[in-house]
């Protein structure tokens, strides 16, 4: 048995740990959990869990349903909001009962992808910036109803919101979860933490994490949070902007000192590959039909695919840095939402730069702004424009052999046939706007 | 001058004398009683007890000889400065002697004596386990009992790791921090204890990685920096400054424990 091994098993009997819970993702990015007793702790540690497959999305396969879910034992954490801080859990990768990795599981898709840039010198660290909403309950049946009218900044002393960051942060500080910043957002109830970088594998456990100990705490105070993209009409939805880096054996990949920005060789084809793919690579960092009713003009979100220093709504922004941190110099894809699978998410991202990379990309030049906004304009110039809708993303990317890839036979073909669902029962759809706009006159 | 012990110290640094130091089982039995400062300064920063030699009588078993503790280790002194006649020397050697004689054999046994007095100990190799030479530094005399008694199979020591508020039992794996249990990823514990274990000390990124992570992660040294920010996260704010950035170089956690004093 292996010192971590050992560690996970003193540290259940020390801390009188009576429930430990086995994460896995499905392939949606939905979080799941086997929990199984300080007397099977032994048995998971050293042969793994069984259990059947079918019932989780992306996991089916027609020949054999039993899957290993294979603890990590270094991931082993006590969850300190959960009874009484009795309950802990390890992130799984999850084995055909062959032991072969399971070509469903996305944090294994994930580490292939890691281990392929790291094969290459890169490795990929990640920064996301977390946007969400809290509301008075989850109920589909009305409008979610915003907790306060606060906006950017706001100092407001007496809201429940606040109160709740504050508890989560400290929450997610206890688990090892370096917050960054955190601040109420532009809209109303909505709010944003940023992480602390860390290499991409641990950012997408604490991704999965992150949205856990949000919707539990904000539950606890009989509230809901909500990771939904778009949840409100006329205000800014909720995106999760990618602080994204590469560094070789020590140093920082994207930095270069002197050159414009700051930016390495190196930095500029990734960016390059990012912003060739970008389309391709959209219905996996947007992965729902809402995730497109926030991409749209008039509010930050990116629709063009553009980069530059300032400008606010370009899909690959390039913050400003000290000069003498060379650390931090980095790029910020603007595109993803909190609604998507941060394992795949991470997976196509990094796919897609190491390709410009790779293959020497061009980085075209900063973009400003545009003489003529036009859609014909744009596209004359040369620019083009993420996908619209959900059903466009999935057009592109059925074409991209990046994206199948990256994400592996298995996973690209059930990713399109549920999306592709998910969309087809959306187009069946009559909306209240349809009824509003169209009943009276026709 | 020799250094100074910093537990011992009354005006030590805050962070070190918040330390508190866990007796060991350890007793030794000294001579002369009281022993010389630095001696006692040493047993107690390292949480040993100490307790005459000469009080019980020679010859008697050590389990019946009187009230104080049966001593476990001897450190006796001689020739330093004058404090024992050569009548007093004779009778810690014969008090040695029934010691070492009695099942189960009393060790460590430690003698401390000038550099010109060491022919002195020629006829008696079987009544010690070390010597060393005064004047002394503190550090060697801690090295020493140290190892003496991680030799004799009694290095318990080593199940603790402290610093200041720090605590890591390397037995069960628990970490504690000002008293509360700090709950770790295993990563984040092993990092934890090899800069607890050598405070003070300096260490490169990619030392660390190779001394506590052991092999290629996928984070190279940039590792080493989210671990670092990781625990300090998880020790809050009041603690998160005992691990220190050391521009440019690494990292360490607070002072040596050894602080020379002048």
């Amino acid at each position: 048995m292996e010192r971590s091994q050992k560690y996970v098993l003193k540290a259940v009997e020390e801390r009188n740990v009576k429930l430990i819970r086995l994460w896995f993702t499905d392939v949606l990015g939905q979080l799941k959990s086997v929990a199984i007793s300080p007397a099977e702790l032994d048995t998971a540690l050293d042969e793994g869990v069984h259990f059947d497959g079918s019932a989780i999305d992306g996991f089916a396969r027609t020949n054999e349903t039993d899957v290993l879910a294979i603890p990590d034992a270094t991931s082993f954490e006590l969850l300190p909001w959960a009874d009484d801080g009795s309950t802990a859990r390890m992130f799984c990768n999850i084995q055909n009962t062959d032991g072969t990795p399971f070509e469903g599981d996305s944090r294994q898709v994930l580490k292939r992808n890691l281990d392929q840039a790291q094969q290459e010198g890169f490795s990929f660290f990640v920064a996301p910036e977390m946007e969400f909403f809290y509301f008075a309950d989850g109920d589909p049946t009305h409008r979610p109803e915003p907790l306060d009218s606060g906006s950017y900044f706001d100092l407001t002393t007496s809201d429940v919101a606040s109160d709740l960051r504050r508890e989560t942060i400290s929450v997610l500080e206890t688990m090892g979860i370096p917050v960054e910043y955190s601040f109420h957002e532009d809209s109303p109830s909505q709010h944003e933490i940023d992480l602390r970088y860390t290499d991409a594998m641990t950012m997408a456990d604490q991704i999965m994490t992150f949205r856990l100990v949000v919707r539990e705490l904000a539950l606890e105070r009989g509230r809901y949070a909500s990771f939904m993209p778009k949840p409100l009409l006329g205000v800014q939805g909720s995106g999760m902007h990618l602080h994204l880096s590469l560094f070789d054996a020590n140093t920082n990949a994207f930095h270069s000192e002197g050159s414009e920005h700051s930016l390495s060789p190196t930095a500029r084809k990734f960016m390059a590959g990012l912003l060739v793919h970008a389309r391709e690579i959209t219905a996996v960092t947007n992965q729902l039909v809402n995730s497109y009713k926030r991409l749209v003009h008039g509010s930050e979100a990116p629709v063009e695919i553009t980069w530059g220093t300032s400008n606010r709504s370009a899909l690959i922004r390039v913050p400003h840095t000290k000069p003498d941190k060379p650390s931090s110099t980095r790029i910020e894809y603007r595109a993803p939402d909190p609604a998507c699978n941060p394992y795949l998410s991470f997976s196509v991202i990094l796919a897609a730069g190491m390709k410009g990379l790779r293959e020497n990309y061009d980085l075209p030049a900063e973009f400003f702004s545009a003489s003529d906004q036009t859609p014909e304009g744009l596209s004359r110039q040369g620019i083009q424009r993420l996908p619209h809708s959900l059903a466009e993303a999935l057009d592109v990317m059925e074409n991209s052999s990046l994206v199948r890839d990256a994400l592996g036979e298995h996973i690209f073909e059930w990713f399109l046939r549920n999306k592709r669902d998910e969309w087809q029962s959306y187009k069946t759809q009559v909306s209240q706007w349809e009824l509003a706009r169209y009943l009276p006159s026709w | 001058m020799p250094a100074t012990c910093l537990r011992g110290d009354a005006n030590a640094n805050p962070i070190a004398s918040q330390t508190k130091t866990m007796m060991t089982n350890e007793v030794f039995g000294v001579s002369p009683a009281p022993p010389p400062t630095e001696i006692a300064a040493c047993l107690n920063d390292c949480g040993h007890s100490w307790t005459p030699l000469l009080a019980c009588a020679a010859g008697t078993d050590r389990a019946t000889a009187s009230d104080a503790p049966n001593p476990t280790g001897v450190i006796a002194v001689f020739d330093v400065d004058d404090s024992l006649g050569r009548d007093a020397e004779d009778q810690v050697w014969d008090r040695l002697r029934a010691l070492r004689d009695t099942e189960p054999r009393l060790e460590p046994v430690l003698i401390v004596l000038p550099a010109d007095r060491l022919d002195q100990l020629d006829d008696k190799r079987e009544l010690f386990d070390d010597f060393i030479i005064h004047p002394f530094a503190n550090r060697e005399l801690q090295a020493r009992l140290d190892h003496l008694l991680w030799v004799v199979g009694r290095g318990d020591r080593d199940e603790i790791v402290r610093y200041g508020p720090i605590e890591l039992n390397v037995e069960t794996y628990q970490a504690q921090i000002g008293r509360r249990p700090l709950d770790l990823t295993y990563m984040e514990y092993e990092l934890l204890r090899f800069l607890a274990s050598n405070a003070g000390l300096v260490f490169s990124r990619e030392v660390l990685l190779n001394r506590v992570w052991g092999y290629e992660y996928y984070g190279g040294a940039r590792t080493v920096d989210v671990h670092v920010r990781r625990l300090r996260a998880k020790m809050g704010e009041e603690h998160a400054h005992l691990i220190q950035t050391i521009r440019s170089v690494g990292y360490k956690l607070g002072q040596g424990r050894w602080l020379e004093s002048d």
